[in-house]
């Protein structure tokens, strides 16, 4: 988490930036995918720098321009850039940003060992995030978008996303 | 180093991703299996991810008028400098995945000398590009286990694309003007001392899917110096039909 040091945000501008989330997974806030990487106000002007989860998310463009708008919607102007370094990892997923995808339905990144082992089927590592079992089974490595696999519970028979580990 | 030296470096990295993510968006909707499918367009699309950070980079730093788009849809032919690998067609799934095996192999190795580039987007770009390359090779090197090793009719299949890709391997190893002009000023790499590792892993895998090791001596070239296969105006002609037929048009 040591990266996490190296933000510079504004704590007044916390609240606002909550309420933007990720189009494909509405129920995280792009402060708990950890993708917000500095806000600061300059001049009247709220700067923001955001960094893709993946170089080819389609989704940073909505993200940029739904925090443009939460900030109109409260009087202000903000202007959104792009940063690639630091690159971004699923450790700077807050811990309640994993609590909002399990219950999402969509299980948490884990380490990347367990991850490398998971998805080539050595071990059974994610849990179902329907019934808890670990006797799940790897169905794709790549799934609904950039930043997930598809699983399925052996036992509910439920499928399911994995958030895959990118480190 | 001239900034055109540096340019036309940044294309050549660039272009290679760029082909190569347009070849794996036309299995859209046309891969073998569903999984297959979704999984060659989410490649697809961290390569034109990659892609448009280069390109933005190449616009920001000399054509204060140009954008991303008008690198990708409006250039000719011979100004493109990817290599002939990546520009070959789908032909059938064991093509789409020695293609993408041997791209991938040397793809990682690039990256991984390219984040020690004096220039610090190269860098970025390289750091941001590693973990979803590694991603991609791991995908490709486990179909051509599965491939290899599976039926005698994957085998074969397989064999036939190994036999017939290989020609186009070395090109990726050549150095250019550009090249080394960037080299000498620590922003390039030098391709040439990938080469040894390059084939040393890329014959461990074969071997290990049961796969024959091409004896030929005799390679193609040519696509660096934007001299391109047949195959490359069809690729062009899809690639850039809407900007050319709607100039400006946006989505």
């Amino acid at each position: 988490m040591s990266t996490k040091l190296e933000q510079h945000i504004d704590p007044l501008l916390i609240p606002i930036l909550e309420k933007v989330s990720d189009p494909e997974i509405p129920v995280l806030s792009i402060m708990d995918m950890g993708v917000v990487r500095s806000a600061y106000v300059k001049n009247d002007i709220v700067n923001i720098t955001i960094t893709p989860t993946y170089s080819g998310c389609p989704a940073m463009d909505v993200m940029g321009d739904d925090i443009i708008n939460a900030f109109e919607d409260v009087g202000k102007k903000a202007k959104v850039a792009l940063v690639l370094s630091p690159a971004w990892t699923t450790d700077w997923i807050t811990p309640r940003g994993r609590k909002a995808l399990e219950e999402y339905g969509i299980a948490a990144p884990l380490e990347a060992e367990a991850d490398k082992e998971a998805l080539l089927g050595g071990k059974k590592v994610v849990k179902c995030t329907n019934c808890g079992s670990s006797n799940t089974k790897l169905v794709s490595q790549f799934g609904s978008t950039a930043c997930k696999a598809l699983f399925q519970c052996e036992d509910c028979l439920e499928p399911f996303d994995y958030f895959k580990c990118l480190k | 180093m001239k900034k055109e030296n540096l340019k036309q470096y940044i294309y050549g990295i660039a272009d290679n991703v760029l082909i190569l993510g347009q070849r794996l968006s036309e299995l859209c909707g046309h891969g073998p299996s569903l999984e297959t499918d979704i999984a060659c367009t989410n490649i697809a699309l961290d390569l034109l991810g990659q892609t448009r950070s280069y390109y933005q980079y190449v616009a920001q730093l000399f054509d204060e008028d140009k954008t991303e788009d008008d690198i990708a849809f409006l250039r000719t032919e011979r100004q493109y400098k990817n290599v002939l690998l990546v520009e070959q067609p789908n032909t059938h799934f064991g093509y789409v995945i020695v293609r993408q095996f041997f791209f991938d192999v040397f793809h990682l190795q690039l990256l991984q000398q390219l984040q020690n580039s004096t220039d610090e987007t190269l860098s970025a770009i390289a750091k941001k590009a590693i973990k979803e390359v590694s991603y991609h090779k791991r995908f490709s090197s486990d179909w051509i286990k599965r491939l290899g090793d599976g039926t005698e009719e994957s085998h074969q299949k397989v064999q036939e694309a190994v036999n017939d890709l290989w020609r186009f391997t070395d090109e990726l190893f050549h150095m250019t003007e550009d090249d080394i002009a960037t080299l000498e000023s620590g922003v390039g790499i030098d391709v040439r001392v990938l080469k040894d590792k390059y084939y040393q892993q890329v014959k461990e895998i074969l071997q290990e899917a049961t796969l024959d090791i091409p004896e030929t001596s005799w390679f193609q070239k040519g696509g660096k110096q934007g001299i391109h296969s047949e195959h490359m105006g069809y690729l062009l002609s899809d690639l850039q039909y809407m900007q050319r037929t709607y100039p400006d048009m946006k989505w």
